[in-house]
């Protein structure tokens, strides 16, 4: 893939050295690591793709149908690239009485996305959570490492202007 | 420095006392759990320590969460001799001016919550308060008095607020070890677990099964021996296990240790789920913090005793909190519960025998051990003891954080410590348990706090989750969540649950958007009773529980939207809402 293409969809080159130093030195190519080497593989790439979940299930030695076995067990796991920002609005059960299914209509209308959809401009991917456990502060939002609470229709939509 | 003995640990917490109690400085203590960085707390700490960078006469320190997280963000500032202080709503913009308030005696009433009278906690009954002689401030409330606080009891929380999680040296001084210490050279391993038997302490992540037990049970094998922690908190509505975990991460590794001890492990676990990287990040710490003073890791206090702690973490899989799940999980595997007919203390995690608690259970223990089982039993009920921690959410005017002794009626929790529903709203039910509890209304409110009480009418005690719903929440729409919370979360092996949520939530859908039909309650009252009757696990086996509640107690709200096309609540967009006698949309 030639560069042009790869930034438009959000991918990356993958730089092998830089995976063995995860699934090596931080967790010792042990098997029952899996899961947090494919959380360290997201974190570094914000996806998991095909080329680093092939070469992860030769180094660990795990077929690589267990391992997208994994990947798509668990909520986290992302198989396609996401935007620059990530949008994961909480729907927990004490944000959804305190009315977050308005705050979450409002993303949806604004940016013309749908859970799991990343907007035409890679600014935004839109996720939704079960619960971040900041119940007495709902509805609640996290945008990338920042958590918001107390939100309303009016004042996500001044959040989301923060984010570039 | 290693901690060889109670000695070594007694002049820790001579050292740190003097911090925590009669420091020489004014200490300034911000509450920094997830929740009050999402208020804003951490500005607010910046702006202090920048201010005062300088200055020798401050310090300016974080804590965990204190448990009024409806007036967060909250600091407590302080000086020897001199009243403590809680100050609430205090963001950037107000920390400085809190800080002079305190420092000019003036303590304007409005920023504050009330004059904290006793900072010890419950197991420092072998020191004298340091506030005894300091005068009282008059017009401001004593801070343990106030509704929110009087009724609660600090057992699993009695550090949360009061030190920096991050301190091993702070959690110390409050008696931390001690436990440990008392149980590696004073107790066979039989005699911690006759204690905890005593106690009848039971396990609070959901189950309740007794925690003596089934430390017994998995003491009996001879192959290694697994001690893990469940701290996956999945269940929405509740924040309990996050906040001893960002407040005091310490009480959950010193009942780790002693479980340990009791059942013959070396190797310990704790599960925490991704959703919370501050709780990982204070377990790091504090693992490391016990590390070096070789409170974990070879030979700990020069005995043969060995035991080491990893932490893994989960990926957002609610079914995961489930025993056999959590432990393939745990595995790097995909996390489908297995059928228990062999049991995890016998055949767990890497097929050894495998202890599990959750981090409630597992706080709790340091303070069983330290002050006996006959006072542990002396709160509670017949079938509960000791305390439950509950976080109290949802439309209550105080939300926030409640440990009570177990026993205490809900219309208590929501009416004295909640002080009821906010906006000139009427109450309607409180849901507990989660996905796999129930919603119980208004006139069951009487009721206890206990295991068995809660289960009989149709919700559970559940992992300390309670949302207070008003009448502005449809009932048929909170099935209609649950079910649709756990039809994301089912694992789809076992036919009832993965077909039978899917057309729960069918049925419940078609109700809320006005297509509901007659049959459709009886419809879901039969898969309701199939689902518990066969699914594998404890997850199928509860997942119709909100649905028959809420047609138990609020039948006629169904029948309003099947038969009249109205939705009481008026919460349903596409049904009438009888105040206006409109559509909602
Ligand atoms: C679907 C499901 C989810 C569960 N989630 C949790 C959880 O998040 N935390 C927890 O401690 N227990 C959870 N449990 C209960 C555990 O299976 C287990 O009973 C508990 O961790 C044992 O510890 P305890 O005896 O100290 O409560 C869950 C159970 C089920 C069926």
């Amino acid at each position: 893939m030639d560069d042009a293409t790869s930034e438009q969809s959000g991918q990356e080159e993958i730089d092998y050295v830089e995976l063995d130093d995860i699934i090596e030195k931080e967790f010792g190519s042990d098997k029952e690591n899996l899961i947090m080497i494919l959380q360290a593989i997201q974190q570094r790439y914000n996806y998991l793709s095909e080329g680093a979940l092939n070469y992860l299930s030769e180094k660990i030695g795990v077929p690589i149908s267990q391992i997208y076995g994994v990947a798509t067990f668990y909520a986290t796991f992302k198989l396609k690239p996401r935007g620059r920002n990530i949008i994961s609005i909480c729907r927990g059960t004490a944000c959804h009485v305190r009315g977050g299914q308005r705050v979450f209509e409002k993303v949806e209308n604004d940016l013309n996305i749908s859970d799991g959809e990343t907007t035409a401009d890679n600014r935004f991917t839109f996720e939704t959570v079960r619960c971040i456990g900041g119940c007495s502060l709902g509805p609640m939002a996290k945008i990338n490492d920042d958590m918001y609470g107390r939100l309303s229709s009016d004042r996500i939509e001044k959040i989301l202007d923060q984010y570039e | 420095m290693k901690i060889q003995s109670e000695k070594d640990l007694k002049y820790i917490r001579q050292e740190y006392a003097k911090t925590l109690y009669t420091p020489d400085v004014t200490k300034v203590n911000i509450g920094m759990a997830m929740c009050g960085i999402a208020n804003g707390a951490q500005a607010s700490f910046q702006k202090a320590s920048e201010a005062f960078s300088g200055d020798n006469g401050i310090s300016i320190n974080k804590t965990g969460c204190i448990g009024f997280c409806e007036v967060e963000p909250l600091v407590e500032i302080f000086e020897n001799g001199k009243p403590r202080v809680v100050y609430k709503y205090i963001t950037e913009d107000k920390i400085l001016d809190a800080i002079q308030d305190y420092r000019d005696g003036t303590f304007n009433k409005k920023w504050i919550v009330g004059q904290m009278r006793e900072p010890h906690s419950i197991l420092e009954d072998d020191i004298d308060n340091p506030l005894a002689n300091v005068p009282l401030l008059k017009g401001i409330p004593v801070f343990e008095n106030i509704p929110f606080y009087d009724r609660q009891v600090k057992i699993v929380t009695r550090n949360c607020g009061y030190i920096d999680p991050d301190s091993i040296e702070e959690y110390i001084a409050r008696r931390g070890y001690f436990a440990f210490f008392h149980a590696l050279n004073d107790l066979e391993p039989k005699q911690i677990i006759d204690i905890i038997k005593m106690s009848a302490l039971r396990g609070r992540g959901g189950g309740g099964f007794p925690a003596g037990i089934k430390w017994a049970s998995c003491a009996k094998h001879d192959s290694d021996r697994y001690v893990i922690c469940n701290a996956d908190e999945g269940n929405p509505g509740a924040y309990v296990d996050r906040s001893i975990i960002e407040g005091d991460p310490h009480s959950i590794l010193e009942g780790m240790l002693i479980a340990a001890l009791a059942i013959g492990s070396s190797q310990g676990f704790i599960y925490v789920r991704h959703e919370y990287p501050l709780s990982i990040k204070r377990l790091i710490t504090a693992i490391k913090a016990a590390e070096k003073y070789g409170l974990l890791g070879d030979n700990i206090g020069g005995s043969d005793f060995s035991f080491q702690i990893k932490i893994s973490t989960g990926a957002g899989a609610y079914v995961c909190g489930e025993s056999t799940a959590l432990m393939s999980s745990l595995e790097g595997k995909v996390g489908r519960p297995r059928a228990k007919y062999v049991h995890t203390v016998d055949k767990g995690f890497r097929d050894g025998p495998s202890n599990l608690n959750n981090v409630e259970t597992y706080a709790n223990v340091p303070a069983i051990l330290l002050k006996g089982a006959e006072w542990y039993t002396s709160l509670g009920t017949e079938h509960s003891k000791g305390t439950k921690l509950f976080s109290l959410v949802g439309n209550v005017t105080n939300s926030g954080l409640v440990e009570v002794p177990m026993g205490i009626s809900l219309r208590e929790i929501v009416f004295d410590i909640g002080e009821g529903v906010p906006g000139n709203k009427a109450f309607k039910a409180i849901q507990t348990g989660g996905p796999s509890g129930g919603c119980i209304p208004e006139k069951l409110l009487d009721l206890p706090v206990d295991y068995q009480k809660l289960t009989d009418v149709g919700s559970m005690m559940g992992a300390g989750g309670m949302v207070v719903l008003d009448e502005g929440v449809c009932m048929v729409d909170i099935a209609r969540y649950f079910i649709e919370f756990s039809k994301d979360e089912s694992c789809g092996q076992c036919n009832p649950c993965r077909e039978g949520i899917k057309q729960m939530l069918t049925i419940l859908t078609g109700i809320c958007e006005g297509t509901g039909k007659e049959g459709d309650i009886e419809l879901l009252e039969e898969l309701g009773s199939m689902l518990q009757k066969f699914c594998l696990c404890a997850l199928g086996t509860s997942v119709a529980n909100p649905v028959l509640a809420t047609i138990f107690y609020f039948r006629k709200e169904y029948e309003a939207h099947i038969r009249e096309k109205k939705c009481p609540a008026g919460f349903c967009k596409a049904l009438v809402n009888p105040k206006t006698d409109k559509p909602k949309n």
